[in-house]
């Protein structure tokens, strides 16, 4: 069985969880004898291409170029393509093979062909337009590749057009993977519309709708009016395959509390902040770290200097790599105090790093972990209590830090993604 | 061998019910400690005494006493109920009181000593443990005017060195699990000795009689279920030995199993249709007094009555249990030489074994919490909130050592 898979990024290059979670997803795959061909709007060529065959959607042309979104979708279903998908050839074999398909003009529509778009494959100020021309590219490729794959795979909002586009052109199942929805990433009154509109078209369009969390299934059933039987809950694992474990020096004795991540509403950094007050009321020799950036970075150094906690609460500022590898090993308990988590692959890090965490409820990766400390991201009390407990009583955090190791080792993409091969087979049946 | 030489003897029909309430922990935050040191929820713990002297206690009492006078002094049972629980009906129920006083006036009933707050002391302390069976015995005493012959230890928690204890204690009866790891191919129905007491004499839960009842009365996935009264009088009736053990959680007869089940109809039935089957009812102490014991029952690691194992693991199986259990013992000498009343009476409570079987990680895997009485979403809940109150108890201990 093949996929035609579209994503946003895939490591190394990547900004935020969705490159690493789709790199999970296609080795977990290959395991389950199911190959894929990734399709991304701006390859480097550095990816580990052993598990895929990544497609880069900046080399495709394609054959008709509309601006809008909504003009594109309508055109889809005209739209003959005769493309020259040619990922990773030198230019000269590029230009030969489109001279080649010039020169035979065997469908009338091409007349606009050979416009390549550059994509960014960032998250930057023209990002509707990006997805939009993703889906024309998408679609392009789609038909070149038409004959290979049986199912096509989405991840998330940004490439659900080109989801959608190739399902229009090929005829073949399209499943949808939200790794989140809007509504984790604005308040409920501050949703873009526009974003709500093309992720809503994905899931309707879809033949399942495959979700990271059943708190985020809920969302897309309640949120979205999906009807609840084409949409599936597969929970995200983490590969930790060739991770060192690093070795940190301690410059202070005190114990290190940690939350790492965007600094913006969703992520409850205010919650944070309250629970470390009232735990630095009753021990000293705690300090807590916030590391991350992001809107709400400002308001919470305000929050800690009003406290009066700024001498035992430091912020880093944005962490990457080998940083967050450092701040894990040097933390004691890591906490994820998300509003509204999709899933939340951090405290699977943390434990890994055989740090015991604490996460809401409201996260999905509660729903797998354990042995992670669960309280209500509101629940500032609760959320002081397990902090203190942690630090308090050796027992607990040795307990937590063995089991909660043990547990994410267990989570593996070979079990998450058997789920996924037995979605698609359910399609081509 | 003896038991062919009884062969014309009746069977033996041993009934033990075993009573406790915890007494609940309220939800106690860290910054609690040295601030307040009232730990207890005292309207949830009296909710659910309300609840199961409604739903079991009471009713179940009634039946009994009507069965007993029925029987004319052929139906005879035992209790064993725990000073927790007697310190709640005082101060809640003292109704309860009255009936089972009124269940002992009729001569068919042998209270059997217990420790006082349902502890794990055996497994600790052997002070603290004698500590506690004296204040029990003291307090059935002074309840119900008789003073027990016969032991019960929490859970039935039950080794050598334990027996030996409460040999040394005057009592000659001592009731365990009929284990099947410490069994072997022996059969439960008999009466033993202790391996190093003789003269101790011991009676072993038959498990699976008794759970037939007080564990899978309501299973509607046993292929046995519904349990007539005429199949289980049967199945009794068949085992091969000389006297069988029915010890159940008084809580099963109406509270486990809901009386919509039948459970009280069931218990209705039992004593008439058991003699009519030609078996007789023994309390435990008739029970040894009228069988020799068949040998002895050697137990070196405790055995108890929760699990497949039959050990102690449900109550100090991991390190969260095993460091909260030494942390709280580890104050006894101190609280010896504080000597103060009020201290006392918590650690006597913190040492009830509901506040380790709480911590049981064992919880993790099963998912949702087996059991409904539980008040921790997760063992880790149960663990902190506990420290957190034996952080408070400490302070005090330390402070009151302090000021002598």
């Amino acid at each position: 069985m093949k996929v035609l898979m579209f994503g946003w990024e895939f490591p190394p290059h990547i900004a935020g969880g969705l490159g690493t979670a789709c790199e999970g997803i296609v080795k977990g795959l290959a395991h389950n004898g199911v190959d894929t061909i990734f399709v991304m709007p701006s390859a480097s060529g550095d990816e580990d291409q052993s598990c895929t065959t990544i497609v880069n959607a900046s080399d495709v042309a394609v054959t008709c170029v509309s601006a809008g979104v909504d003009e594109f979708i309508n055109k889809v279903k005209f739209i003959s393509v005769d493309s020259n998908i040619v990922p990773y050839v030198d230019p000269e074999e590029y230009f030969a093979a489109i001279e080649k398909m010039k020169a035979e003009k065997r469908h009338e529509m091409t007349v606009g062909f050979g416009q390549k778009f550059k994509f960014s494959g960032k998250y930057g100020a023209n990002l509707l337009e990006e997805v939009s021309r993703y889906a024309q590219v998408g679609g392009t490729i789609a038909v070149r590749y038409a004959s290979e794959f049986d199912v096509i795979h989405a991840h998330d909002w940004l490439t659900y057009l080109a989801g959608i586009a190739a399902k229009e052109l090929t005829g073949k199942p399209l499943v949808v993977h939200v790794h989140a929805t809007s509504f984790d990433r604005g308040t409920d009154d501050m949703v873009d519309s526009r974003v709500y509109a093309i992720e809503k078209r994905g899931m309707e369009a879809a033949d399942r709708v495959v979700t990271v969390s059943d708190l985020t299934r809920n969302i897309v059933i309640n949120r979205y009016g999906i009807d609840p039987a084409k949409v599936v809950t597969v929970h995200n694992a983490v590969d930790f395959s060739g991770r060192d474990d690093v070795e940190v020096s301690r410059g202070v004795r005190d114990k290190v509390v940690t939350f790492l991540g965007r600094i913006t509403f969703q992520k409850g950094p205010e919650y944070f902040i309250e629970a470390a007050a009232k735990v630095l009321k009753r021990t000293k020799n705690v300090r807590f770290v916030m590391a991350g950036s992001g809107d709400m970075m400002n308001r919470a150094i305000r929050q800690v200097a009003r406290l009066g906690i700024s001498d035992r609460f430091h912020f880093t500022g944005f962490l990457r790599g080998a940083e967050v590898q450092k701040m894990f090993a040097l933390s004691d308990v890591y906490i994820m105090p998300s509003v509204s988590e999709p899933f939340g692959i951090s405290p699977l890090e943390a434990m890994r790093s055989n740090v015991p965490s604490i996460i809401s409820h409201q996260s999905g990766a509660a729903e797998v972990l354990k042995y992670a400390f669960k309280v209500d991201f509101w629940d500032v009390d609760a959320m002081a209590d397990d902090i203190y407990a942690l630090l308090q009583y050796p027992s607990l955090s040795e307990f937590a830090s063995r089991a909660g190791y043990d547990e994410v080792n267990s989570l593996k993409w070979n079990g998450a993604t058997a789920k996924l091969k037995d979605i698609y087979e359910s399609l081509l049946q | 061998m003896n038991h062919y030489c009884n062969r014309a003897m009746k069977k033996s029909i041993c009934l033990s019910f075993h009573l406790h309430q915890p007494t609940r922990l309220r939800q106690y935050r860290f910054f609690d400690i040295g601030n307040d040191s009232h730990y207890y929820d005292d309207f949830a713990n009296r909710t659910a005494l309300k609840r199961v002297i409604e739903k079991c206690y009471l009713p179940a009492n009634a039946i009994l006493l009507d069965l007993i006078k029925a029987c004319k002094g052929k139906f005879r049972i035992a209790f064993t109920i725990s000073g927790s629980v007697l310190e709640q009906f005082e101060r809640y129920a003292p109704e309860v009181i009255d009936s089972f006083k009124a269940l002992c006036d009729t001569g068919c009933v042998e209270l059997v000593g217990t420790t006082y707050n349902h502890s794990l002391a055996s497994l600790a302390s052997e002070n603290e443990f004698r500590f506690q069976v004296n204040r029990h015995r003291d307090k059935i005493k002074s309840l119900f005017g008789v003073t027990p012959t016969t032991f019960s230890n929490t859970e039935l928690i039950y080794s050598d060195s334990i027996g030996a204890t409460v040999y040394s204690m005057g009592f000659d009866t001592i009731l365990a699990e009929g284990a099947k790891n410490a069994l072997g191919w022996k059969s439960p129905d008999y009466v033993y000795n202790s391996a190093v007491n003789p003269e101790l004499k011991l009676l072993l839960r038959n498990y699976s009689l008794s759970d037939d009842v007080a564990g899978r009365f309501s299973d509607k996935s046993w292929d046995a279920w519904p349990l007539s009264i005429q199949k289980y009088t049967g199945w009794v009736a068949n085992a091969e030995g000389e006297v069988v053990s029915l010890f159940m959680d008084y809580e099963s007869f109406g509270l486990r199993h809901d009386k919509s089940g039948g459970i009280f109809d069931f218990l209705s039935l039992l004593p008439s249709a058991f003699i009519d089957a030609g078996m007789e009812f023994v309390t435990p102490s008739q029970a040894t007094a009228g069988h020799k014991g068949v040998g002895p029952f050697p137990v070196e690691q405790p055995l108890s009555w929760y699990g497949a194992e039959s050990d102690v693991s449900a109550w100090l199986g991991n390190e969260l249990q095993q460091d909260a259990f030494k942390k709280l013992y580890a104050l006894a000498e101190k609280l010896a030489i504080v000597g103060d009343d009020n201290l006392w009476a918590d650690f006597g409570r913190l040492q009830e074994s509901g506040n380790f079987y709480y911590m049981n990680t064992r919880f993790f895997s099963a998912g949702e919490s087996v059991d409904r009485e539980n008040p921790y979403p997760t063992p880790y809940e149960a663990f902190i909130n506990y420290m957190n109150v034996l952080s408070d108890f400490s302070i005090r201990v330390n402070n009151s050592l302090a000021e002598k």
